[in-house]
């Protein structure tokens, strides 16, 4: 619809001016790459078998960094308010973040990968399309929840700490099989073994995505 | 203590009955049961301490929160869903600082299903006073500039019954005139207005009628021609030493 | 129910649960034979099972009365909500504890990462965020719809963590076998520990239920007091 659309249109407009949340989130995720490197030292030659759980956790972070933002923009200037004045329906509001979001996350997880090949000396040009698949999945999954738990976190004190403590416990599936589904891929080459964990996130994504989109209107409030 | 109305000729149909309206949060009630009616094109004055519940009252009617008992009916002229034919301006401005004011527009011209194109956008923004400044961001607005360009967002849709809380807050001197004229004219175009309001000046001067919410009822519910100006400053005074328990009238 | 048939209950609830637990602990402690590799450390099973029944239970009941809530938006079913929550997450930590003190002798472990202690982990955490999230919302309405929601939330994501877990593994299996198995004889002391447990369930949601009502007149008679002043 023409309204998720602009509602998409506007955040993604505010973003690539300010590029305050892609920032952060892209700063952040490379700090943790290098962080793992450090702490997994003594793996140093198995870091490729290590590369799939270190990128997700990677993901996860910078990940709910972007999520924090995708509603505390809408606080400056009561704007979410602005929003609830308008006749549109909550789970409109909600579909357009949730693409927002997904597309900020997936932009930061492109690069993130990108730096992760280099410093983990990866070669992947095979299985490229594989991944985009699996980061694109799980993606999706952990914004259709993440974008809810945003809404529910952006008027609570100390927000910007309870959004990740709710978001892991609830992601945990996604981050289970798309880590799991990147270790196949990385690792081993059986692309059937992808079938099951894209089937699990497939179903995360359209459970949390319907449960969101009906539910949404009860947790919006400025 | 409530006063009935004396002799205003009730030429419209009520726009807004509200009957019994009581919202609480936990403990502390902001809205211990609220009558009031207001009839199409009337421009009700709200006056109140700071808490007395004028800013939950106007939420409430805009649809942004929910009342805990109590009911209210809003009948607008056209067709569509009420919010449709509601503008609400808070002193908060809702303007997205990093985009420019026609894409402020632009957006919620979108959402609210109306003709985005550039011209009339521009046009609007002209209306406010602010041609020739479409294309800068928000952020470099003066805060009498943002306050405009709220105006021009919150009724952008033209609505028959405005909602303003407190919108003279922090406006200098031409922002304030501006605003005074356009509420002027919004009047004479028989649109219905309720405005929540600290100058008790400039709301005897603009309004029709002169409410007052204290503990969270309608204390005081005049017709503007029936009251002197002393008088109301007066019955105003009263009823804030009346309600006051100590504390200082304007306290939060 | 009138308070007189209330406190009748409540009494009829108190004998029925210290009768059962008296019983239930006779059973597993005494009454059921010795096992035969683990020895009478095995006897924590009978505690460590009917809990986690007890917690899946209690994570029911607070997605029931999650849903209602939205549907009727009555406190009281966000009360039976919260009350749920809480005694639950206690009997999942019942888990958590039982779990470890029954692999370290066992397998030489303190955490094995099966498929069920993780979920439970999980599930606990879980709850866990339902009650911080309370915590940290003040006005009394939207706590109970927001909980509401992740109540609603926490509940179906359960099964995802628990296929999820048990794939990955199958994925990286591990060398312990786990003991879910009972030889029969065992099974009557098994039962007679669930219903115990059954009923202290109900017992600590009626109790815990009843604070929180409490909790919600005062409040209201607080907010009708206002009024007068």
């Amino acid at each position: 619809m023409k309204k998720i659309w602009a509602i998409f249109r506007k955040d993604m407009l505010i973003e690539f001016r300010t590029k305050d949340s892609l920032n952060s989130m892209l700063f952040f995720g490379v700090v943790v790459l290098v962080i793992f490197n450090f702490a997994l030292g003594s793996l140093h030659d198995s870091l490729r078998s290590a590369a799939p759980g270190i990128l997700w956790v990677a993901f996860a972070f910078s990940g709910t960094l972007g999520l924090n933002r995708v509603f505390a923009a809408e606080k400056e200037n009561s704007c979410l308010q602005g929003l609830l004045m308008v006749p549109v329906d909550r789970g409109v509001i909600y579909l357009g973040k949730m693409l927002a979001a997904t597309v900020f996350m997936l932009i930061a997880e492109l690069v993130i990968f990108i730096f992760s090949l280099v410093f983990f000396n990866l070669t992947v040009w095979p299985e490229i399309p594989y991944l985009i698949l699996v980061f694109a999945v799980g993606t999706l999954g952990f914004s259709a929840v993440g974008t809810l738990l945003s809404a529910v976190t952006v008027n609570t004190k100390m927000r910007e700490v309870l959004l990740p403590l709710i978001l892991f416990p609830v992601i945990l599936p996604v981050l289970i099989n798309a880590a799991e589904a990147t270790n196949i891929i990385l690792n081993s080459a059986d692309y059937g073994q992808l079938k099951l964990p894209l089937t699990i996130m497939s179903v995360f994504t359209l459970v949390f995505g319907t449960i969101s989109y009906l539910l949404f209107e009860y947790v919006l409030e400025d | 203590m409530t006063r009935a109305p004396a002799a205003v000729p009730r030429l419209f149909m009520n726009m807004i009955e509200v009957r019994g309206l009581a919202k609480h949060f936990g403990r502390f009630s902001a809205l211990r049961g609220l009558n009031l009616t207001v009839g199409a094109g009337e421009f009700v004055a709200l006056f109140g301490r700071n808490g007395a519940g004028k800013t939950t009252f106007l939420r409430i009617l805009a649809g942004l929160s929910r009342p805990s008992s109590g009911s209210f009916r809003i009948q607008p002229h056209g067709s569509g869903p009420a919010r449709s034919a509601i503008g609400y301006l808070s002193h908060n401005t809702s303007l997205y600082l990093d985009l420019t004011a026609l894409e402020n527009l632009r957006f919620y011209a979108q959402l609210m299903g109306l003709p985005a194109d550039t011209g009339i956008l521009e046009l609007k923004i002209g209306q406010v006073g602010l041609a020739g400044r479409e294309r800068d961001p928000v952020r470099n607005y003066s805060r009498g500039m943002q306050q405009r360009l709220a105006i021009a967002r919150a009724f952008l849709h033209n609505p028959s019954i405005l909602l303003l809380d407190e919108p003279f807050t922090g406006l200098d001197q031409a922002g304030s005139s501006f605003l005074r004229g356009y509420l002027h004219s919004a009047h004479a175009q028989g649109k219905t207005c309720i405005m929540a309001i600290h100058d008790a000046q400039l709301g005897y001067e603009l309004a029709d009628r002169l409410v007052a919410i204290e503990k969270g009822v309608a204390a005081l519910d005049v017709a503007r021609p029936d009251v002197s100006f002393s008088e109301f400053q007066e019955a105003l005074s009263h009823i804030s030493a009346g309600g006051d328990t100590g504390r200082l009238p304007e306290a939060s | 129910m009138s308070t007189r048939l209330q406190s009748r209950l409540d009494t009829a609830l108190e004998i029925a649960l210290f009768l059962s637990m008296a019983f239930a602990l006779y059973m597993a402690l005494i009454g059921a034979p010795r096992e035969r590799t683990m020895g009478d450390l095995q006897r924590i099973f009978y505690f460590h099972v009917p809990s986690a029944i007890n917690g899946l239970t209690a994570f029911a009941v607070n997605f029931a009365a999650s849903l209602m809530y939205l549907i009727r938006k009555n406190r009281w079913w966000d009360n039976l909500a919260l009350s749920a929550a809480e005694v639950g997450v206690l009997f999942l930590g019942i888990v958590l504890v039982t779990g470890p003190i029954w692999a370290k002798p066992v397998w030489f472990i303190w955490w094995t990462w099966s498929p069920r202690l993780t979920s439970s982990l999980i599930l606990c955490l879980l709850y866990m965020a339902y009650l911080l999230i309370r915590n940290y919302i003040e006005d009394p309405e939207r706590k109970a719809l927001v909980s509401s929601v992740f109540g609603i939330i926490a509940f179906v994501d359960a099964p995802l963590v628990w296929f999820s877990i048990r794939w990955w593994r199958d994925i990286h299996p591990s060398p312990m076998l786990e003991t879910g198995g009972l030889s029969p004889s065992m099974r009557p002391a098994f039962w007679v520990c669930v219903a115990a447990f059954q009923i202290l369930l109900i017992y600590l949601l009626r109790r815990r239920f009843y604070l929180e009502s409490m909790r919600t007149e005062v409040e209201r008679l607080e907010r009708q007091s206002d009024v007068l002043r």
